[in-house]
């Protein structure tokens, strides 16, 4: 069963350095970074201490409000160092891996069992991680039941990695992942794919949707927003597609595979391509290599450049994400930047910004912001961009000004930072959105839960 | 090197203290800032907010120019030392070197008063509060000079500026944050400040006021006066424009506004470059026409006679009210200021509706200032929050709508 969803409101970044079509297994990394951080909201308790050895798929810490929820290594090796911040916060958890892996058997799944045995297996297993909720944009509170879980199968954010090319191959674990996760909710798992192509076209207990149009049609918040939006009290999970495959392989194996398929793109990158890798792996076994430039004045993105994280070249790829974007610093300044034509860069107005003549050329885009940080003036051209039914103006200004009742009533619980990602990239004012209402969700989750 | 990396080092010196904002309002004139994005999108869109308002400069340009023109010709035509036009709009008569130097001496200080002494308050205000020199009064710096009558003591200008900058914005929190359209509070300051030199029929032509006061000192020149047609109507006098005098713009009124030809292609220019609102300004004009229309139907029906003093301006073809008076100026550049309009599409529709509606109305039913367009954009101006508040409720009920669906 397929159904469409097509928008028309929204913007397609098109930028230089897509990765190439083809797999290289990267330099296995020795060192291994998790950061709980990744997981927001969760406060970790710390179980590997410094100097322990861990299997893969061992836990490292659980979390404090569920100690059934366990967050585990990617690889076995021995935990070198906590790295902590801030009254003792735990920066980052770094091992020291192993020349030979070994893994943690969890055990096969019996894939027909229930919820309860469903949830306490993934939370276990260190899988739970992966299921994120929204009201609030975290990882899933493990005693909610969702209305819905969704998956996003089609990406369209600029040089996103080709899920039909990363999951390729990967259908069996797929599927075992949407049969389990169908066991935990009343409304079903509900996909959206790009094309009939996708590894994901034909899963069975799903429900898809084939969906077409600009950027941000393959944002989850997209298909949520189209399909069951959440209303208050009401939860939905959402999960990435790409983490469906360890999901899957652990249901099937009892082994947790931290392996991930991955593009390096942007225009730093002299051979943009895809790597086998594994999650929390250094980036820097990617990069150089036939990569970027060493001395390069250049961004690391763990994830997308419109709402990935920003790395340091000896940086680590982060949990959630399949990319690790390089683009050049913008930090130059440029002459009479503010009212001479531009031709390379992109822009959803015409004032004397060209890239409306040319809708398929690719763009080499660097960091610069392209002016300074005003109060919000223009209207009207954040909802270009935006598909969502939701006003993108006054619900940022309702987080702004911290009104709680106005960011329910304006559909706080349905967004993500994520979807204000375009919305960020148009504004002429360069209001940081998602930071906005990243911290107007942690005021709601702090104040209503 | 060189310029850049002084003023590099520049910024870094003045970083953190006192005079940043001013030098950065400087330096940003100049070079793009080398800022990069931190967290959030790691690119952004080629524009700022510099550039959004520089295309509305752009778009006010050619009406200026032609204003300065028209105050030449203006003055010449009433001196009787020129012929009127008649081949069009680009009639020698109109575009000749002495009109436009007569207009460029006027309307040269009166821009660089409204510049001047707008941005000093800019700047003064940006030193005490520490925020950044914000764009928006580059546009209402320009707008200032084509609303106001060629004549304005320069004074006044002085005083209403400060007024407008002042209380129609900063004390708002600066651009953003007004409630009131700047350009026309300042208007308006100087309309019920000095309602003699904002109305009547002296002050839109050059030298007019100048010559009365020598008439009456004795001088034995022929007297000089340019009514608008506004104030023909008004008084249900004849008009002896035609209809392309006034699409062309070669009548008198405030400086920049008379070329609705010219405001015409302004407000295209800004719909193309999807800076102006298409929204606002296309509701505008049906609500003035359809205002227009239902006087002409009273006309016609007889209720109103030739003998009401509402007669002249109710009787006035629907559509030439889009001709005469400020009210293109207004629909396509005030009206039209993303702040203080309805931030909704929706509300944009009913706003802008309103403001020409009201336009209309105000013109009829108030003879002693029959140049409604711009009460009637600030008093939208006030209501447009309100109009947003209930656009905004539709989506929140349909929001509480769909969860009790799902409930019961």
């Amino acid at each position: 069963m397929s159904k469409d969803i097509k928008i028309k409101k929204g913007l397609d970044i098109k930028l230089v350095g897509e990765a190439e079509h083809t797999t290289e297994n990267a330099i296995i990394s020795n060192f291994y970074s998790i950061r709980p951080e990744d997981f927001h909201s969760i406060i970790p308790k710390l179980v590997a201490k410094e100097g322990a050895r861990v299997k893969a798929g061992e836990t490292l810490f659980y979390n404090k409000d569920n100690e059934t929820m366990k967050f585990v290594s990617p690889v076995s090796g021995e935990v070198t160092e906590v790295q902590r911040g801030p009254r003792r916060r735990i920066d980052a958890i770094k091992i020291t891996a192993d020349k030979e892996q070994t893994y943690v058997d969890h055990g096969k799944f019996d894939l027909t069992s229930d919820a309860e045995k469903t949830k306490a297996h993934l939370l276990a297993s260190g899988c739970w991680a992966f299921i994120k909720q929204r009201p609030y944009d975290v990882v899933a509170k493990a005693d909610s039941t969702p209305k819905a879980i969704f998956v996003s199968g089609y990406a369209s954010a600029p040089l996103a990695a080709d899920l039909d090319f990363t999951l390729a191959g990967k259908e069996a674990e797929l599927q075992a992942a949407v049969t389990a996760l169908s066991k935990l909710t009343d409304g079903g798992v509900h996909v959206s794919i790009g094309s009939s192509k996708s590894p994901l076209a034909n899963l069975q207990n799903v429900t898809t949707y084939n969906v077409s149009g600009p950027h941000p049609s393959g944002n989850v918040g997209t298909l949520i927003n189209k399909v069951s939006p959440v209303n208050k009290g009401e939860t939905v999970w959402t999960v990435n597609a790409q983490d469906l495959v360890i999901i899957g392989e652990l249901l099937l194996t009892g082994k947790f595979n931290a392996e991930r398929i991955i593009a390096l793109a942007g225009s730093s990158v002299k051979k943009p391509r895809y790597f086998r890798t594994k999650l929390g792996s250094e980036i820097a076994t990617m990069v150089y290599d036939n990569g970027v430039e060493r001395d390069g004045n250049d961004r690391f993105i763990s994830g997308n450049v419109l709402s990935g994280k920003r790395v340091q070249p000896d940086g680590y790829l982060d949990y959630y994400s399949n990319i690790i974007s390089v683009i050049p610093e913008g930090n130059d300044y440029e002459l009479f930047g503010w009212n001479k034509p531009v031709f390379d860069k992109v822009s959803n107005t015409r004032a004397l910004t060209f890239s409306w003549l040319t809708p398929n050329k690719k763009y080499d885009l660097s960091t610069n912001m392209n002016g300074e940080h005003r109060n919000f003036v223009l209207t009207g051209n954040y909802e270009q961009v935006f598909p969502l039914d939701i006003y993108p103006m006054q619900i940022l200004k309702a987080c702004l000004y911290k009104d709680l009742d106005e960011m329910e009533a304006l559909g706080m619980y349905e967004v993500a930072p994520e979807d204000f990602a375009l919305t960020e990239f148009v504004c002429v004012s360069k209001q940081p959105h998602q930071q906005i209402i990243r911290a107007g969700l942690d005021l709601m989750l702090e104040e209503i839960g | 090197m060189g310029l850049k990396q002084n003023l590099h080092s520049l910024r870094e010196k003045y970083k953190g203290t006192k005079m940043a904002p001013a030098f950065n309002a400087l330096h940003t004139f100049l070079y793009t800032p080398n800022d990069t994005a931190h967290g959030g999108t790691h690119i952004k869109a080629a524009d700022d907010l510099k550039r959004t308002m520089n295309t509305v400069i752009m778009a006010l340009i050619p009406c200026l120019i032609f204003g300065m023109f028209n105050a030449g010709y203006q003055h010449y035509v009433a001196a009787g030392e020129i012929e009127a036009v008649t081949s069009g709009f680009f009639s020698s008569e109109f575009w000749t070197l002495q009109n436009f130097s007569l207009g460029f001496w006027k309307v040269l200080p009166i821009l660089l008063i409204s510049y001047g002494v707008g941005l000093g308050v800019e700047f003064l205000f940006a030193v005490i509060k520490g925020h950044e020199v914000e764009e928006g009064y580059l546009v209402t710096g320009m707008l200032v000079p084509l609303i106001v009558p060629i004549d304005i003591p320069l004074w006044m200008l002085v005083v209403a500026v400060v007024f407008g900058v002042v209380i129609g914005k900063e004390v708002f929190g600066g651009t953003g944050m007004n409630i009131l359209n700047p350009a026309l509070t300042i208007r308006a300051f100087l309309f019920f400040a000095y309602p003699t030199w904002m109305s009547g029929d002296k002050v839109w032509v050059e030298g007019a006021v100048q010559r009365t006061k020598e008439i009456a000192n004795g001088s034995t020149a022929d007297a000089i006066s340019g009514e608008t047609i506004l104030g023909s109507l008004a008084q249900s006098h004849g008009v002896d424009y035609s209809v392309m005098d006034m699409f062309f713009g070669f009548i008198p009124g405030s400086i920049g506004e008379t070329s609705t030809l010219l405001i015409l292609l302004g407000g295209l220019f800004l719909i193309f470059t999807k800076i102006g609102s298409w929204r606002i300004m296309l509701s505008s004009v049906i609500g003035a026409l359809v205002m227009g229309y239902i006087f002409n139907l009273v006309v016609a029906a007889g209720w109103i006679t030739d003998t009401s003093k509402f007669y002249g301006l109710m009787s006035t073809e629907f559509w030439h009210h889009l001709l005469i008076g400020g009210m293109a100026f207004g629909i396509v550049y005030m009206a039209t200021d993303p702040v203080t309009a309805s931030q909704t599409n929706k509300g944009k529709w009913i706003y802008g509706f309103l403001i020409g509606f009201v336009s209309i109305m105000i013109r009829v039913f108030n003879p002693a200032y029959p140049e409604g367009v711009m009460l009637a954009i600030l008093l939208m101006n006030v209501f447009a929050p309100t109009i947003d508040h209930y656009v905004v409720q539709g989506n929140v009920k349909r929001r509480l709508k769909r969860a009790k669906l799902k409930t019961a």
